[in-house]
């Protein structure tokens, strides 16, 4: 079963004649394990799919089905809780509360949804582990490099038994062995059976994702198949 | 790449056999690169006779024979390391020349070319990737390598990208006269060396 499935979503903002369609007739789908990276130029609908996707906005037209349940017409209060329990999201600038340590920042989705404080820190401290910053974990968000910030980010996107990993631009401002660092982390979030979906301009953190859709003006205009392994790349021609 | 160059930096940290400097070679490059091993003793020949290396016997090439690097092969490889390689002219790319030619031909989709492009660098990138991700994360030469490629590729489709916008901002636009005047001297020189 698809964690996350797109069917026909269409999404267009204003009134007529000024209409903006960002987003036309966009089907997709997401499995547990994989990572599908969504490639467009600025204003292709990336982050508009992204807040669909994560049930934060409502499509104009089409339908958006979270672990095969449908989020239309679903009850707000429902929907928050599934939002909190079964999606995290990764944003560029990553959105840690300035007031709270990492530990904190990170248990935090779970103790909004009720889970007891000390089990809450005890999950956030084992996420941090995972994630290589357990001893980061008394650390305010201003005290952390900007790798180490990131980390955290994603340590409170999977943290609890999340299905559903939505990243937006995930390196952010970081540098490109940073960056890597980061879309290996996600990768590995996969490897234990999350669904992620990354949407970037930047093709090297694309090309972490298992399969890669194009997005162009609202339309998905392409995807790649899954290309062979890299042994192929090791035989090349001899050199001159 | 300059194979001479790399024996030479393989003989600069020792004598070595020429079968030993094959491997070097091959393992300092990720295995990228493979590397003939008629083509080694053939560039050590070429190093010997430059004055550049050196061989303890007077015997044919083969695996017996151990080379080392001479004061003026040192002196060849500190200027060969710090002389930039020539970037000044662009390359005849191919891809810059169907995307060009894209534009111009009748009922062609320059997009669809761009896109088609596209798809396919991107999924050589994830092949580069999975290496990154596995067996160069324990081989730096390899990592180099790769990182290598990874940004070669990335230019090209961040290229692509540019190419995309423009044409779609020219359709977009209401058609302008050609410049009637001539290409600057310098403009037209360019490539003329590749």
């Amino acid at each position: 079963m698809s964690v996350l499935e797109l069917r026909g979503v269409a999404k267009t903002y204003g009134q007529e004649p000024a209409t903006v369609h960002a987003l036309g007739g966009v089907d997709l789908s997401v499995q547990a394990g994989e990572m599908l990276a969504v490639m467009g130029p600025s204003g292709s609908g990336k982050s508009t799919l992204l807040t669909i996707a994560g049930s934060l906005e409502d499509p104009t037209s089409g339908e958006v089905l979270i672990c095969g349940m449908a989020l239309a017409g679903m009850p707000r209060g429902r929907k928050a809780r599934l939002r909190r329990r079964v999606i995290g999201y990764v944003f560029q600038d990553f959105n840690l509360l300035p007031g709270l340590t990492a530990v904190e920042n990170v248990a935090l989705p779970l103790e909004l949804d009720g889970v007891a404080v000390p089990k809450a820190r005890a999950a956030g401290l084992a996420a941090l582990a995972r994630l290589g910053v357990a001893d980061r974990a008394g650390r305010f968000p201003d005290q952390l490099s900007g790798g180490e910030r990131q980390r955290v980010a994603i340590a409170r996107a999977v943290v609890g038994d999340r299905r559903l990993l939505l990243a937006d631009e995930p390196s952010g401002a970081l540098d490109s062995v940073n960056a890597d660092e980061v879309m290996r982390l996600l990768h590995e979030a996969c490897q234990r059976g999350v669904a992620a979906v990354v949407v970037t301009h930047d093709a090297q953190l694309a090309a972490w994702a298992d399969r890669v859709v194009f997005l162009r003006d609202g339309r998905l205009t392409g995807r790649t198949t899954r290309p062979p392994g890299p042994e192929s790349l090791l035989t090349p021609g001899e050199v001159r | 790449m300059s194979v001479p160059h790399v024996l030479l930096a393989l003989l600069a940290e020792g004598p070595k056999y020429g079968l030993q400097l094959r491997e070097e070679f091959e393992a300092g490059t990720g295995e990228v690169w493979p590397l003939n091993v008629g083509q080694v003793y053939r560039t050590l020949g070429r190093l010997e006779r430059d004055g550049l290396a050196e061989s303890d016997g007077t015997g044919p090439d083969g695996p017996q024979k151990r080379f080392r690097i001479t004061p003026r092969g040192e002196e060849a490889l500190a200027a060969w390391l710090r002389t930039p390689p020539d970037l000044t002219s662009p390359p005849r790319d191919e891809l810059v020349m169907k995307v060009l030619v894209a534009a111009r031909v009748p009922g062609t989709d320059a997009h669809e070319v761009i896109q088609a492009h596209r798809v396919y660098l991107v999924e050589l990138m994830q092949q580069w990737t999975r290496l990154k991700e596995g067996e160069a994360r324990n081989d730096l030469g390899l990592a180099l390598v790769v990182d290598a490629e990874l940004f070669r590729l990335d230019a090209v489709t961040r290229w692509l990208d540019v190419a995309d916008t423009r044409l779609k901002r020219a359709a977009a636009e209401p058609s302008r006269p050609a410049p009637a005047a001539a290409p600057a001297p310098q403009l037209r020189r360019l490539g003329a060396r590749r």
